[in-house]
């Protein structure tokens, strides 16, 4: 099994699709003679042209129309938003058009469309340009939400984003671009909605998804060396999420803490700690905890950026509340 | 206003012209009634007054072009051939409405059809428009968009991109405006910098636009006519502006307190239904029992259409959440 990075997973999942599906297209701000503003598109103008590889305007609003029209005229565009912050320029799209033409034209239209796009902070880009705002999206009928926290599952998410005759936001993480993993030499995908237990463990669930699946990943190693023995759920799926994985775990673990890189309030913990209530209380043997941003706009200085983002000691000191 | 261009010499298509004009007076009038008895919920927007428009468009047309709408698009949707009783039988929200009872008046679709939709939230099926058209040009398909969209859609930014970008990328997009003056209660002139004649903003964006007379099926006719030529050749995207006037509210919740019952006195000189009729007539391109003829067919049509939507059943509660996903 080769091992690449997580920029060059989704650079051969869309490469291995351009090349297998002539229905499909690219669209997005700079993928094509810049060659993405994080280098997942690199070389791809070169190899697959301007007809499939776009350059459009600055204009998230008609760029996501369009990726809208072409699907419901039955192509298969993929189209990249440059970042999530910038997706809100396009929410009349994403909310009221992709999300619910199939519902209220009575399933006579489909919108098979993957919308990629990056979310996250710590780079001290500020309060405009570091939010993880993939909750929003996962809070809406009609979408499908998924965001890998692995080279391995960023290629079979993809792929399967891909096949599906959904939209669907595929949301990667800018810290994440450079991280290696394994990647099988044979095709493969990942179904949208699985959740996948990264580590397992006796004493506690850590459930989280993203570049935070990561970091809860390395503070289940320090728990160890303290003696805590913790699971580690990465939901790799928002929309629809893996119920069933959350609560085994937790059944087995009697604790939970969730970890996400947005805001606490109204977040994915939030919606995952409900969950464990409805269906697991009785197992419980102390309050979910939660750990994400604090709750103010991402500001720009390195040490006040680190003091908002949650990082491992936060999530141990999270862990050590439930015992 | 300008007089009636030149008669099409074909009768029969005359008389499809006048019966469609008067099938969407009748429908709309009906769903008057209908809303008025709480027989159609949420908000109801007619199209009286502005039957030429999608009337004439609608008659050079081809199967395969696209149509794209806003939330007044009953008369689109009946032009482009759909069933009324189909339409209004999702107007009443039941299961044998064009989308099962769950998108109602202001999201019609039949994909049948290309009708790809009402879209209700203002200017939000323009971008729509530009990404059927990229689908078309992309896979070299003879297909034109027909997008329409009011007054009230030229000042949102999905407006602008839309037209930037059909521009940039020579799309086959023909932009149908239909300026009725108001968007909801507001006079055109005082949210639109460029004045009542928009067809102006076009120039930025390097299309090609023309201001017709929308109260005149054959302008509107013939101009559509002139679009389709010119984006068939691959040239991209043309604006065509047509004035109109709508002579109800903007729904049947406004009481129209924004503007002069002399201003509506005014335009219902240019009916365009009635000015058509005197034209056929003088034409002799109808005889009186001809006329009456049509009006019995259209009345007959319309109460068929109740009466469908009447007797057909509610949806299911079970089909509550089909349809989320594909």
């Amino acid at each position: 099994m080769p091992e690449i990075t997580y920029r060059k997973a989704i650079s051969q999942a869309l490469r291995e699709i351009l090349q297998s599906d002539p229905r499909a297209f690219m669209i997005g701000e700079d993928i094509g003679g810049y060659q993405g503003a994080y280098a997942v598109t690199r070389g791809f103008l070169k190899e697959f042209g301007p007809e499939r590889i776009k350059d459009t305007p600055i204009a998230e609003s008609v760029i996501v129309g369009a990726g809208i029209g072409a699907a419901m005229a039955g192509s298969r565009p993929i189209i990249e938003i440059m970042t999530i912050n910038f997706s809100l320029l396009a929410m009349d799209q994403i909310i009221n058009c992709a999300a619910k033409l199939h519902y209220m034209s009575g399933g006579q239209v489909t919108v098979p469309l993957v919308i990629r796009t990056v979310s996250g902070g710590g780079t001290q880009l500020a309060a405009s340009h570091s939010q993880s705002l993939e909750g929003w999206f996962a809070h809406v009928p009609g979408l499908k939400v998924v965001a890998p926290s692995t080279p391995y599952d960023a290629k079979g998410l993809l792929r399967a984003a891909y096949q599906d005759p959904n939209p669907v936001m595929y949301v990667e993480h800018s810290l994440l671009y450079g991280m290696k993993g394994d990647i099988p030499d044979e095709e493969y995908s990942i179904p949208l909605g699985v959740a996948d237990v990264k580590r397992e463990g006796s004493d506690v669930t850590i459930i989280s998804y993203s570049r935070m699946a990561q970091v809860a990943l390395k503070a289940a190693v320090r728990l160890e060396e303290e003696g805590i023995d913790a699971e580690v759920v990465d939901l790799r799926s928002l929309r629809p999420m893996d119920t069933e994985t959350i609560i085994n775990s937790v059944k087995k673990t009697s604790r939970a803490v969730v970890v996400e890189e947005g805001w606490k309030a109204m977040g994915i913990g939030a919606e995952v700690s409900a969950r464990i209530m409805e269906n697991a209380l009785e197992y419980l043997d102390a309050p979910v905890q939660r750990v994400a941003s604090a709750d103010i706009p991402m500001p720009y200085s390195r040490p006040l950026e680190l003091a908002t983002l949650p990082n491992e000691d936060r999530i141990i000191e999270a862990v050590h509340r439930l015992f | 206003m300008k007089v009636l261009s030149k008669p099409v010499a074909d009768k029969s298509k005359y008389m499809d012209l006048l019966r469609q004009m008067m099938l969407i007076r009748r429908f709309e009038e009906k769903a008057s009634e209908m809303y008025m008895r709480g027989k159609i919920g949420g908000f109801l927007h007619l199209y009286i007054g502005e039957e030429a428009i999608a009337t004439g468009v609608m008659s050079v047309l081809g199967p395969d072009d696209y149509v794209v709408s806003h939330y007044r698009e009953h008369g689109h949707a009946l032009a482009r051939g759909m069933d009324p009783k189909v339409i209004m039988a999702e107007l009443f929200g039941k299961a044998t409405g064009s989308s099962g009872g769950k998108g109602g008046s202001m999201h019609l679709f039949d994909a049948s059809r290309n009708f790809m939709g009402g879209y209700a939230i203002v200017g939000g099926q323009l971008p729509i428009a530009v990404g059927l058209a990229l689908a078309a040009k992309y896979r070299r398909e003879d297909r034109t968009v027909l997008c329409f969209f009011g007054d009230g859609a030229v000042n949102e930014g999905e407006f602008h991109e839309s037209m930037n970008l059909a521009s940039v990328w020579q799309l086959p997009v023909i932009f149908m405006l239909e300026n009725n003056l108001y968007g909801m209660g507001s006079y055109v002139e005082r949210t639109h910098a460029g004045g009542k004649d928009i067809y102006h903003v076009a120039d930025a964006y390097k299309i090609p636009a023309a201001q017709v007379d929308g109260m005149d099926v054959l302008a509107v006719r013939e101009a559509t006519e002139e679009a389709l030529k010119r984006v068939r050749t691959g040239s991209g995207p043309v604006f065509i502006e047509a004035m109109t006037y709508r002579f109800r509210g903007h729904s049947m919740a406004d009481p129209v307190a924004y503007r002069e019952s002399s201003e509506l006195d005014q335009w219902r000189k240019e009916d365009p239904i009635e000015k058509f009729k005197v034209v056929a007539l003088r034409e002799e391109f109808v005889t009186d029992d001809e006329l009456q003829g049509i009006e019995a067919g259209v009345q007959a049509t319309v109460e068929a259409a109740i009466r469908f939507a009447e007797e057909s059943p509610e949806p299911e509660l079970d089909t509550l959440h089909d349809n989320v996903y594909a």
